[in-house]
């Protein structure tokens, strides 16, 4: 634990302006990781997780978002003090990112081995060592060593005959395949930090298992950090090292996984984890979390869940809580972190 | 495409139809002002015009089958000798007007959408507006005014002068023939003639041309895939220029088909005022004087055209979206 943190999160607040006014989607967000952590990042929609993850790579097109406040801290760089040729430098080389639907985020113009190419040139500008060929070596040279490096990207990530299949467009692949190809295209610059937004939501269960065995595998190989971004918190207890939960633009709950689903702590998070239907539950046995999400435009003025917290005091609505840690690193942002005390 | 013969021979029935239909004599007019009676009915029965509408009907079908147009009853040319001499003129202006509107339209539209609501954007959409709103006749006019009348650059039209050799006949557009030529000074001078002409018809498919690539440029830059591209660190100027360039194209060559068989029927206007010796002038000429041969002749090569111009724009889809392709 000595290292310092690849990705170091610092209260970061972000607004967006809407007709209605300007909402207040991330309210001092708070997320450091490492390399070899695979962190989830879990919530429902609009709870600002995609926009953590965009805000990383700086892909929130502003206005209408605007930056409050916070750092984001990469490698010890303020990312949020970077122009975009600096965060350029930055994309596809140090970090990588793959998106939710994979029949969307390919260029259906083009076949998969020129979009890869382009990205490993791209990543190679930055660092002549993702090609390995010599810095006077003619333009042909260098688009013969990305596509090399093309079809060997894309046998890593499991796709079979990948010196042929290089060259076909992205609708005569599977959805899975897709994914896979996109993974390709994430990995191929050789990222230290990868950021997937909902990379399985658009899949089958078994492509899905797939996909995350290979996401696994590709963190270890190349001992990465990784943001993965769900609403699923089987995706989580499955793939990730550690978890945070996110709630209205706030994390509520972070830590190791098996710590916070084991002993989850924010009462979000409790609720969260009862509202998943598993086999044994019985016809009306299953938990939803009444009232609902606020409005981020005139946010609640102490917790942002203490209107449907069934625990929540009058200290609650007072100022948002900080997070405390309570071992381990598992933090709760809650004035009553712990087990259950749930009158049942 | 097996749909284009029965709207070509859809086209021939009109043609005949309303040809036989407007008031008037063609042959009183062909056989000239001081023929009698008896010399008309002579000069009818020497085209076969006596005879009942539905047999000269079926007689001209029968010819078009082996390339037999008919004859102009004025200068009793056969009509296929015209139509080889006028179509490549038309053809030149149109694809060069074309050319312009492409060359022109298209990185502007693309420009226009990458500077929304910047200085590019507006200047682009007011003269878009201003070209559309014009109309060609009326900016031919002011073309001939300022570039041959007050500055004298340009020649006031025509296709090549008179006293001039012209290169020699190969695919009949005069630019080609005189670079086949290895001419210079023949191609200059032809390119001379062309400009005017060209850019009078080019302005409104260029602005059309360019407000659907903004549109289209605008909306493919909102899709998932250009995130991707612009999260994986590639330049925005590779993005736009190859990725986002490509699919925004395909939605604006549908305009470019239906503009090109627009402008083949459009050339009448244009050719008038310059003068330029193509289908347009020639079915002009024909109208005026019920010579209805020629004008069948010209609506049967027109619409060939634009048929071809859209089979083009068919082709073409499936070079640029390969999805297409298999489908």
């Amino acid at each position: 634990m000595t290292e310092p943190p690849l990705l170091d999160i610092r209260d970061l607040h972000l607004s967006m302006t809407s007709f209605d006014g300007e909402a207040h989607v991330l309210a001092g967000v708070n997320l450091s990781v490492r390399r070899n952590e695979v962190w989830g990042v879990v919530g429902e929609t609009g709870c600002g997780k995609s926009l953590t993850g965009l805000s990383i790579s700086r892909l929130v097109p502003s206005p209408p978002a605007r930056y409050l406040g916070g750092k984001i801290l990469f490698d010890g760089r303020d990312l949020l003090s970077l122009d975009e040729a600096g965060m350029r430098n930055l994309r596809g080389h140090r970090i990588g990112m793959i998106f939710q639907d994979p029949t969307t985020n390919l260029n259906p113009a083009f076949r998969i081995g020129e979009q890869l190419v382009d990205v490993a040139l791209a990543a190679d500008r930055r660092n002549p060592d993702i090609l390995g060929v010599a810095a006077r070596a003619g333009r042909r040279a260098r688009r013969r060593a990305a596509r090399d490096l093309a079809v060997r990207t894309l046998a890593e990530v499991g796709i079979t005959d990948a010196a042929e299949r290089i060259d076909a467009y992205p609708h005569e692949f599977s959805g899975g395949m897709r994914q896979r190809v996109l993974i390709a295209m994430a990995l191929i610059g050789r990222p230290d930090l990868l950021i997937a937004d909902e990379p399985t939501t658009a899949l089958d269960v078994s492509v899905q298992s797939q996909i995350l065995a290979l996401l696994a595998g590709m963190v270890r190989d190349h001992a990465m950090g990784v943001i993965l971004i769900t609403h699923n918190l089987g995706v989580v207890a499955k793939a990730c090292s550690h978890v945070a939960v996110m709630y209205a633009g706030v994390i509520v709950e972070s830590g190791p996984v098996a710590a916070v689903l084991r002993k989850p702590s924010h009462p979000y998070t409790r609720a969260l984890m009862s509202s998943i239907p598993t086999s044994g539950v019985r016809r009306g046995e299953l938990k939803g979390l009444p009232g609902q999400v606020p409005n981020l435009i005139k946010p609640p003025r102490g917790c942002r869940f203490a209107p449907r917290c069934a625990q929540a005091a009058e200290a609650c609505r007072a100022g948002p809580p900080r997070p405390v840690d309570i071992g381990g690193g598992h933090m709760a942002a809650c004035l009553k972190p712990g087990p259950a005390a749930e009158a049942a | 495409m097996f749909l284009t013969i029965p709207v070509l021979l859809g086209l021939t029935v009109l043609v005949f139809a309303i040809g036989r239909l407007l008031p008037g004599d063609p042959v009183a007019l062909a056989a000239g002002p001081n023929a009698t009676p008896a010399e008309i009915a002579a000069y009818a029965r020497e085209f076969g015009l006596d005879r009942p509408v539905w047999v000269q009907y079926t007689s001209y079908l029968t010819g078009l089958l082996g390339g037999n147009f008919g004859v102009s009853i004025f200068t009793r040319r056969p009509v296929i000798e015209d139509l080889i001499a006028y179509t490549p003129a038309t053809l030149e202006l149109v694809f060069a007007a074309m050319a312009l509107a492409i060359l022109i339209g298209i990185p502007a539209g693309l420009a226009a959408a990458v500077y929304r609501d910047r200085w590019p954007d507006y200047l682009s959409r007011v003269a878009a507006l201003g070209a559309i709103s014009m109309p060609r006749f009326f900016l031919g006019l002011l073309l001939q005014l300022a570039f041959a009348m007050w500055l004298g650059w340009l020649p006031l039209g025509g296709r090549f002068p008179l006293t001039d050799d012209p290169p020699r006949l190969v695919t009949g557009f005069l630019t080609v023939d005189a670079l086949i030529a290895q001419d210079l000074s023949a191609f200059w001078t032809a390119c001379r003639h062309l400009a005017m002409p060209a850019i009078a018809m080019s302005l409104s498919p260029l602005a059309t041309i360019m407000r659907m690539m903004r549109a289209s440029t605008l909306e493919v830059m909102q899709q998932d895939y250009v995130m991707t591209e612009r999260a994986l660190g590639l330049s925005q100027r590779l993005i736009v220029t190859k990725y986002v360039a490509r699919n925004a194209i395909s939605a604006t060559l549908t305009v470019i088909g239906l503009y090109f068989g627009w402008l083949l029927g459009g050339t009448v206007l244009v050719e008038t005022i310059f003068d330029w010796p193509g289908l347009g002038l020639y079915a002009t000429k024909a109208v005026v004087t019920q010579d209805f041969m020629p004008v069948i002749g010209v609506t049967l090569v027109i619409g060939t055209l634009f048929v071809c111009a859209n089979l083009l724009v068919d082709v073409l889809y499936g070079v640029i979206n390969p999805k297409v392709r298999t489908e």
